[in-house]
């Protein structure tokens, strides 16, 4: 459980090529509205890159946006860095244009929750609040 | 009857007949509003237009300030051109859907890249893996263009290419293709994007830091004028501004703020506005509200063709039409009963062709989902002809205007983006204004407060919001297969095994020696195309030179 009076701390991460970001800024903000730490990567990193990122920062969260299609390849090396690292009480979220048929691999590989369109921030912010690890 | 007498009985009627219609029965909102918060009145009449002059402000369509549309005939002589954005996978499987599209009417082809492809990385360069093929076709040299185009004759068609920072390296083989097929350059139509500045602002797919990329822009304006003279050079776009959440004014204010930035680049760099104004294309989102929409559309136009009289002193007329392509808005399609998608784009859609849109591509009802499947494009493109073929809409020239509410709504919209300009012109124009953020704390703002607006049910999205139902995700949606990032990388090699290394490696050395001196970079280009250098070797060449850009995160 989280300390109290602690914020929860999320890194909102665009890996991969995808430009899409009106996502992930919008649930930035709103993650930042509901008195979370949020620090957002910017576009184009790789899991490596966003994996250092989490651990320095000492985040509870990872949150991943994709809409380019790339989230089969990118997500899960994203958590298994992660499980390398022994960072694997971050919570993983992702979201984005994602296949239903796509979620059950991703949530294998350590996804906790994929967030596809019309997820109101709402949802999400009570997703982090629920499963938060540590 | 007299303004003043009108004035006198619309006072009669709002405090009368109005407001005792709304003390019996209260509207359904305190306060009617547009994306922009501009405030929609309950009831538009000639006072709400006394300040526009029919010549000076709406003319004649086919003449300035082009209100009215650039085409004195409009789709009485031609409809707008179908041209529906495609291309995933391979060049092969591209090619197969292009084909498809034209066999069913389609008027133009509008080709999709994929990431590694607008980002100049070759298939098998690391940052591609997983990349390849998905939203867009690979291409990584000349070889895949060929197959690309294979069987299409570049003089009958006109091509639109989504390419920006790469943008001379695919014009360039869209050249190189062309010659193979006989075709000489000068009869090429079409359209390559080459807008970097929304790259910064809004899209992502940018390459270079800001002077070097506008040093390959105004080398493609010079280039094109003298060689590709029917080719537009740019499709300066709102489009993805748009969509990462500005509103109706923004959405003018920074597509035109970028235009004048091309402008002035160009004419510092010594080119006659004349010269390559024509050339310059447009881009713009048909979103929801309808009206706004189509007010959006004439605003947009006869705020171009002012900037570029009055501002750019430019003289022939064709530098002062606003030629735009239009997409239906991807944001608002819903995941949710994917099957409305239909209807918002036939909305939507009608708004761009109300507005003398010169091109449009309809958005496919699947696109929350995933890339459309060939159904969902037969559909969109059959929303298109059944506007244009059954719907009338067509027969005559900007049939809304005149319409107080549409009058009205254009100029404010106008005055709105012109005030925008203005701010950014204070900053110092576009570029500065994107390097401190300002643009984009602007669209983030309004993004932001769209979805708080659908999260609080102020506004009702059918299907999202209100209307659910429950209802299992629908089957046969496209997927790319992933072994296409394989077969990719296999293509390159035996492409590296199979060219002419030396006359690679010459080209590349004279592009590098280009790009460090001041020489058009264009004829380099297409030397290198030719040998079959890579898209990744040329760019990389270019990134040597130039440097990379690095956005500066606000969060």
């Amino acid at each position: 459980m989280m300390d109290e009076g602690r914020k929860i701390r999320v890194l909102v991460a665009k890996p991969g090529l995808d430009g899409h970001d009106r996502g992930a800024k919008v649930v930035a903000r709103a993650l930042r509205d509901a008195g979370m730490e949020v620090i957002y990567t910017g576009l184009r990193q790789t899991p490596e890159q966003i994996v250092a990122a989490a651990i320095q920062e000492d985040v509870d969260v990872v949150a991943m946006s994709i809409l380019s299609g790339a989230h089969n390849y990118l997500f899960p090396r994203v958590t298994q860095l992660l499980r390398e690292r022994g960072a694997d009480d971050v919570l993983v979220v992702g979201g984005g244009i994602i296949p239903d048929e796509d979620i059950p691999g991703l949530q294998e590989c350590g996804i906790a929750a994929v967030f596809t369109p019309g997820t109101s921030t709402g949802d999400t912010v009570k997703f982090i609040r629920e499963n938060i690890k540590r | 009857m007299n303004q003043g007498d009108l004035k006198g009985e619309y006072g009669r009627w709002k405090s009368g007949t109005y407001g005792k219609a709304c003390a019996r029965f209260p509207e359904r909102r305190e306060r009617f509003e547009g994306s922009s918060g501009i405030e929609v009145k309950p009831l538009y009449t000639p006072l709400d237009v006394e300040r526009i002059d029919y010549l000076d402000d709406l003319g004649f369509p086919g003449e300035y300030p082009y209100t009215r549309g650039v085409q004195p005939t409009m789709y009485r002589g031609r409809f707008w051109t179908m041209r529906q954005y495609a291309g995933f996978a391979t060049a092969e499987e591209s090619n197969r859907r292009y084909k498809y599209l034209l066999e069913q009417g389609q008027t133009g082809l509008s080709v999709a890249f994929d990431l590694p492809t607008q980002i100049g990385y070759d298939s098998d360069h690391e940052l591609s893996a997983g990349e390849v093929g998905k939203v867009g076709v690979a291409i990584d040299s000349l070889a895949d263009m060929e197959t690309l185009f294979d069987g299409i004759p570049l003089n009958k068609v006109s091509t639109s290419m989504t390419i920006n920072a790469p943008a001379s390296m695919l014009l360039a083989m869209y050249i190189a293709v062309a010659e193979k097929q006989g075709v000489p350059a000068d009869k090429l139509n079409g359209t390559i994007q080459n807008d970097i500045l929304k790259e910064y602002a809004a899209r992502g797919t940018y390459i270079y830091p800001p002077k070097q990329s506008m040093r390959l822009i105004t080398n493609i304006f010079e280039y094109c004028s003298k060689n590709v003279p029917r080719w537009n050079t740019i499709s300066i776009s709102g489009y993805h501004i748009r969509e990462a959440g500005a509103t109706a004014v923004q959405e003018v204010a920074f597509t035109l703020a970028d235009g004048i930035a091309y402008v002035k680049a160009a004419i510092d760099a010594g080119l006659d506005v004349d010269d390559f104004g024509p050339r310059l294309s447009f881009f713009f989102n048909a979103h929801n509200d309808l009206f706004e929409e189509v007010a959006k559309f004439r605003a947009a136009r006869r705020l171009w063709a002012r900037i570029m009289r009055d501002r750019f002193g430019a003289k022939d007329r064709k530098s002062m039409q606003l030629r735009f392509h239009t997409q239906t808005a991807g944001c608002t399609l819903t995941a949710q009963q994917p099957d409305n998608n239909i209807v918002r784009v036939t909305l939507q859609a009608l708004a761009a062709v109300l507005g003398s849109t010169q091109s449009l591509h309809t958005n496919s009802r699947d696109e929350a989902l995933a890339l459309p499947s060939q159904d969902s494009v037969r559909i969109a493109l059959r929303t298109q002809q059944i506007i244009a073929y059954e719907s009338g809409v067509a027969d005559t020239v900007d049939p809304l205007a005149g319409s107080y509410y549409i009058e009205a709504l254009t100029d404010e919209i106008e005055q709105k983006a012109a005030d925008y300009i203005q701010r950014i012109d204070e900053i110092g124009g576009a570029p500065a204004a994107i390097e401190r953020g300002f643009i984009q704390a602007e669209i983030e703002e309004s993004a932001y407060r769209y979805q708080m607006e659908i999260e609080s049910g102020q506004r009702k999205i059918v299907g999202l919001n209100d209307f659910q139902i429950e209802e299992e995700r629908p089957s046969g949606l496209l997927k790319v297969d992933p072994a296409v990032g394989d077969l990719q990388c296999r293509k390159l090699e035996e492409l590296r095994a199979k060219r002419d290394g030396a006359t690679v490696e010459a080209s590349l050395a004279a592009l590098k020696r280009a790009a460090e001196g001041s020489d058009n970079l264009m004829p380099h280009i297409l030397d290198a195309v030719r040998a079959y250098a890579t898209l990744g070797e040329m760019c990389g060449v270019l990134r040597d030179v130039f440097g990379e850009y690095k956005p500066t995160v606000a969060y």
